[in-house]
């Protein structure tokens, strides 16, 4: 696919607002567990909203095979959105289970974890996010972060799992 | 991690999918029933972004002398940066409150309403419509406690302690009221 035109801003402001709502949140809750739910539901939400947008502008077609979903993720969606790209790799031998890779994240320009939240997931609504959408195309997954640079990884690694691919439901007219 | 150097981007719609969602986590699922807790915790999200954004835009430059200056800097400067076009009006009673007009507020150009109290009826439609214009101001008002927050946030990094508060009446216009705190 080629590069979708999308209205695009600094960073900053983006940036600036997620670690805010974070802030909050840990403020709020006092518990980082929590939080880490809190910003996987909140992602959850955003996915299942923003797989429409993303459909429309991004021209893929419509993936059937989980492997080549995670392609389009890791090189459409998030180019699209975050405007870097991610890395597929680590494909378990039945072929529903990978990683997605990112070595560059907008989400923590300027972000340091404080001792008190090392269990912090702090990017957790990215895995929210990809949840919801995958759900939407009939995808059950289960994603979550095995590696974090916040806390002293080499990079960021999210673990992306098939639970169950539900087939299509009818009546649906693929052309509306 | 190190900030960059240079421009990074994002797409627009990343700030709108997240600040969105804010007012769905805050004002439907976790304080449903106060919603002026929900707004106060927004508005708190946004007065952070508010005084960060400030202190990084207005780096280069030279402290304010009064506060029309500062707030002619959030009606130009600010506003361009954020919002991408100039406030269209501002008002002052000279007292110390301030009104910033927005004919086009970019967060709020995508709110669609359904109306789903129009029933076909003509003279339900009346009414509908009316109930509407309430339901759509009261949803409205929930997407302008952060920039709300925003504002106060940047205003006070500027030295201007004040209250921010906002109003719509059509939208996408809307205004937001400044009050000087004395």
């Amino acid at each position: 696919a080629s590069a979708p035109n999308v209205e695009k801003v600094n960073a900053e402001l983006f940036t600036l607002t997620y670690g805010a709502i974070v802030r909050q949140l840990l403020t709020d809750f006092e518990d980082v567990d929590e939080v880490n739910k809190q910003l996987d539901t909140m992602g959850y939400h955003i996915g299942i909203r923003l797989i429409d947008d993303f459909l429309s502008k991004s021209n893929v077609t419509r993936c059937t095979e989980f492997k080549e979903t995670a392609e389009v993720i890791a090189k459409v969606g998030f180019k699209m959105f975050l405007g870097v790209t991610a890395t597929v790799a680590n494909w378990d031998a039945d072929g529903t289970e990978c990683s997605l890779i990112l070595d560059d994240n907008p989400l923590v320009d300027y972000v340091e974890l404080p001792e008190t939240c090392q269990g912090l997931y702090y990017c957790n609504v990215l895995c929210g996010v990809i949840r919801g959408a995958l759900e939407m195309v009939s995808m059950r997954t289960e994603v979550k972060w095995v590696r974090d640079v916040l806390h002293g990884d080499d990079t960021f690694e999210m673990r992306l799992k098939l639970l169950k691919q539900v087939p299509e439901e009818y009546p649906y007219k693929d052309d509306e | 991690m190190a900030a960059p150097t240079g421009e990074r981007e994002v797409a627009e719609s990343c700030v709108e999918w997240v600040s969105m969602e804010t007012v769905e986590a805050y004002c439907r699922r976790l304080h449903p029933t106060k919603p002026e807790l929900a707004g106060r915790r927004i508005e708190a999200i946004g007065y952070q972004v508010g005084l960060q954004l400030a202190e990084r835009y207005t780096k280069e430059r030279p402290r304010f002398t009064d506060h029309l200056e500062a707030i002619k800097f959030i009606c130009k400067d600010f506003w361009v940066e954020i919002f991408k076009k100039q406030v269209d009006n501002l008002k002052t009673n000279h007292r110390g409150v301030f009104v910033l007009q927005d004919n086009q507020f970019r967060w709020l150009t995508h709110i669609s309403l359904d109306s789903p109290l129009y029933n076909g009826d003509r003279v339900t439609l009346e009414t509908s419509l009316s109930n509407n214009a309430v339901m759509a101001a009261r949803a409205a008002g929930q997407y302008l406690y952060f920039p709300c927050g925003l504002i106060r946030g940047a205003l006070t990094n500027l030295g201007v302690p004040c209250d921010v508060s906002a109003e719509v009446a059509n939208l996408p216009a809307c205004s937001f009221i400044i009050r000087i705190k004395a």
